[in-house]
């Protein structure tokens, strides 16, 4: 118990254990980060490439069956620097989360962009642009786990 | 069922301060004294325990404190054995009851304890609805619910 | 089409860091505050509609039971509404719903939320799921950031003029709290504080943010019959959108801003709006952040894409200009999220019925309500006006 104000304040914390499926697609598209690539599906109704890989095309309703392995390389569609945390936040600031456009996908890939200093604001600002050309560097390690990409770096 | 497809795991936890606001406060206050508080609704006249702010029925302030007997009757009662889950607050065995304080009009829900809990069926042959309790303080007290350690069936 | 629905009073706590009173306790300063303003007594009330943001954030999971005593809902019908920072006006829609249908005459709307008891960020961050994109997230600072940042560049506004006109919007809309009793922050700002403030996802710095507040609001919501009956000067529901997108941020545009432009045509279709600009006297815009006001503007109509900047350096959306918006502060100044999209509505209700005291937009007829939830993912409008 606690008094910040004139009455008392009680704290607490609510922590609560999940166990997520993945299911068929998560777990396929996952697996191909275990030998570093990146998978996506092709709708066969509006012929978009989408990835992360899904199932189904969230447009048109019908199966995305055509697995295709997509470019580690694309274009920032958008990207925001981190300045600020808060509890438990997965990742530690700075970081720079980014929309990217793999080559010849039809949606945004969301991850970080990295690979150099990120300590100044000004210097992230000159050195960041939309449509700047970025790639994807893998850890060593993998989990088939998002994070098994470290980030997508400029390509020089 | 085997599992075909992966998993993650993963803990959310998430920090809460919670107001407790006058009438919690005073409530919590009188705990630290060995005092139980209860409240009395000017209009229909029950006498509510905890105490509070406002009477549910009538919705008007329920602003007359009355210390309440640390003495009642059990309504109804349940023993927790083994089921214990993630975070839960206290581990089985323990019985929870709802206990109607002598001169109250609603009833209080706190633990039974003092008796040996390790035979369920020990248990159904002494607590009974109509069993008379009174509360067992902890030495420490907190100014919170838990500074009542439980009740005690009174011998005699 | 359904019956015609009116709102009858509205009643807001004062917002702010509430710890002097328990979550139940607040909201009930807003409810007893509804029941003072329009003189209804509770009993004749035919059900209540009740909503947070999620339900985590103050620690306990379905609140509305949690309410259950002082939203006076015992022995009566209650329904939970939670759509993220859209609650708000996804609770009035749902009161206008239960009306318009003809299953009831007289609903209490309530939206609350205990912004400093939890942790709003950590909170907010379990709306996206854990295995892709709640890593890059970082909140809703980080998604606004992005949205705004690739909406600059799209339609090539010079950083420094999207900075000059948030800066605007900063300074006007911490002024214009000063004018709402029941605002949480009101400052006197300039443009050096606020262009200079820390950042908090680059580009939005701490003046271009919201603050985390307590409060509650509630709202009757009435049908024709009892709104004459009880109200000599009702709100009119004129209109209601609501629309959404694919759930993966990454999949849709959030530039031209779709589930954005539809909720307002929807809105528009329905109270027969053809030029926004010209028809409606006042919006309450849901602007969190200074950068996504802009973009709103142009999703409704207020003025080109493009052109957010131009016409916001220009006064065209100030306190005296062709279209205020935000005349309460917004929710930049206060943000209870739970409670903000029924604020917005409260608050459009009160211009229409001349009951704005000092941030009245004079003669006001016809105002918009807005509010968006999710990573970008759904907008609700409603339009208010003062004629049946
Ligand atoms: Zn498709
Ligand atoms: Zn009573």
């Amino acid at each position: 118990m606690e008094k910040k104000s004139e009455y008392d304040i009680l704290t607490d914390k609510v922590a609560i254990p999940y166990e997520i499926a993945a299911g068929p697609t998560w777990t396929r598209f996952f697996e191909g980060f275990r030998q570093e690539k990146i998978y996506g599906t092709r709708c066969r109704k509006c012929k978009r490439v989408l990835v992360p890989a899904r199932s189904f095309c969230p447009r048109c309703f019908v199966d995305t069956d055509e697995w295709i392995e997509i470019s580690q390389e694309g274009s920032i569609v958008s990207w925001a620097l981190t300045e600020y945390e808060y509890y438990g936040m997965p990742t530690k600031p700075p970081f720079i989360g980014a929309l990217i456009r793999l080559d010849g996908t039809d949606s945004n890939f969301l991850h970080l962009i990295g690979g150099f200093d990120l300590s100044d604001p000004e210097f992230v600002r000159k050195t960041v642009k939309n449509g700047m050309k970025v790639r994807a560097v893998w850890n060593k390690e993998k989990k088939g786990h998002i994070m098994d990409i470290k980030y997508f770096e400029p390509v020089k | 069922m085997t599992k075909e497809y992966n998993t993650l795991k993963n803990v959310i936890e998430l920090p809460h301060k919670y107001a407790a606001g006058p009438a919690w406060t005073r409530f919590y206050d009188g705990l630290k004294q060995e005092k139980i508080y209860g409240s009395r609704c000017q209009k229909c006249k029950k006498v509510f325990v905890p105490a509070r702010s406002y009477c549910p029925a009538c919705q008007v302030s329920a602003d007359e404190w009355i210390e309440v007997s640390q003495e009642g009757k059990v309504i109804s009662w349940a023993l927790s054995i083994s089921h214990e889950f993630f975070g839960m607050p206290v581990s089985p065995p323990f019985i929870t009851a709802l206990i109607r304080l002598d001169d109250t009009d609603c009833d209080f829900l706190h633990f039974i304890g003092g008796i040996d809990l390790s035979d369920a069926k020990k248990v159904k042959d002494l607590i009974k609805p109509g069993l008379k309790v009174r509360a067992v303080w902890n030495e420490e007290k907190k100014g919170h619910m838990m500074d009542i350690r439980h009740f005690v069936p009174v011998s005699g | 089409m359904g019956r015609p629905v009116a709102i009858i009073g509205s009643g807001q706590t004062k917002h702010g860091r509430r710890f002097d009173v328990t979550y139940p306790e607040l909201v009930k300063e807003a409810v007893d505050r509804v029941f003072d303003s329009t003189g209804i007594s509770p009993e004749d009330i035919d059900g209540v509609v009740s909503g947070t943001m999620p339900s985590m954030m103050e620690g306990v999971a379905l609140t509305h039971f949690y309410f259950a005593d002082v939203l006076r809902s015992v022995g009566k019908p209650i329904l939970k509404t939670e759509t993220c920072g859209s609650t708000g006006v996804s609770l009035a829609i749902t009161g206008y719903y239960w009306i318009a249908s003809g299953m009831a005459d007289l609903v209490l709307v309530v939206g609350s939320e205990k912004m400093n008891e939890g942790d709003s960020q950590a909170t907010m961050t379990t709306v996206v799921e854990p295995f892709y994109q709640r890593y890059f997230i970082s909140g809703a600072p980080g998604i606004f950031s992005m949205q705004s940042q690739q909406w600059s560049v799209h339609y090539g506004i010079p950083e420094e003029r999207v900075r000059a006109a948030a800066t605007k919007l900063s300074i006007d809309h911490h002024n214009d709290a000063f004018d709402n009793p029941y605002a949480h922050i009101k400052k006197k700002l300039t443009e050096e504080e606020v262009n200079n403030a820390r950042i908090i996802t680059y580009p939005v710095r701490l003046w271009d943010v919201c603050p985390n507040s307590d409060g509650a609001c509630a709202v009757i919501f009435a049908s024709e019959k009892m709104a004459k009956k009880i109200s000599k000067n009702p709100a009119w529901v004129k209109g209601v959108g609501y629309s959404g997108e694919e759930y993966w941020f990454g999949d849709s545009d959030k530039v031209v801003w779709q589930c954005a432009i539809d909720a307002a045509k929807q809105a528009y279709d329905m109270a027969g709006i053809k030029d926004p600009r010209k028809e409606l006297d006042v919006a309450e815009v849901y602007n969190p952040f200074t950068f996504q006001e802009l973009l709103y503007y142009e999703c409704f109509g207020f003025c080109d894409f493009g052109k957010a900047c131009d016409e916001t350096l220009k006064g065209t959306f100030a306190k005296g200009g062709e279209l205020p918006c935000d005349p309460s502060g917004g929710t930049l100044c206060t943000n209870p999220i739970g409670a903000t999209g029924l604020n917005r509505v409260a608050e459009a209700a009160l211009q229409v019925t001349n009951q704005a005291g000092d941030h009245q937009i004079p003669g006001a007829k016809l105002a918009l309500a807005h509010a968006m939830g999710g990573v970008d993912q759904y907008n609700g409008i409603m339009i208010l006006g003062s004629k049946l």
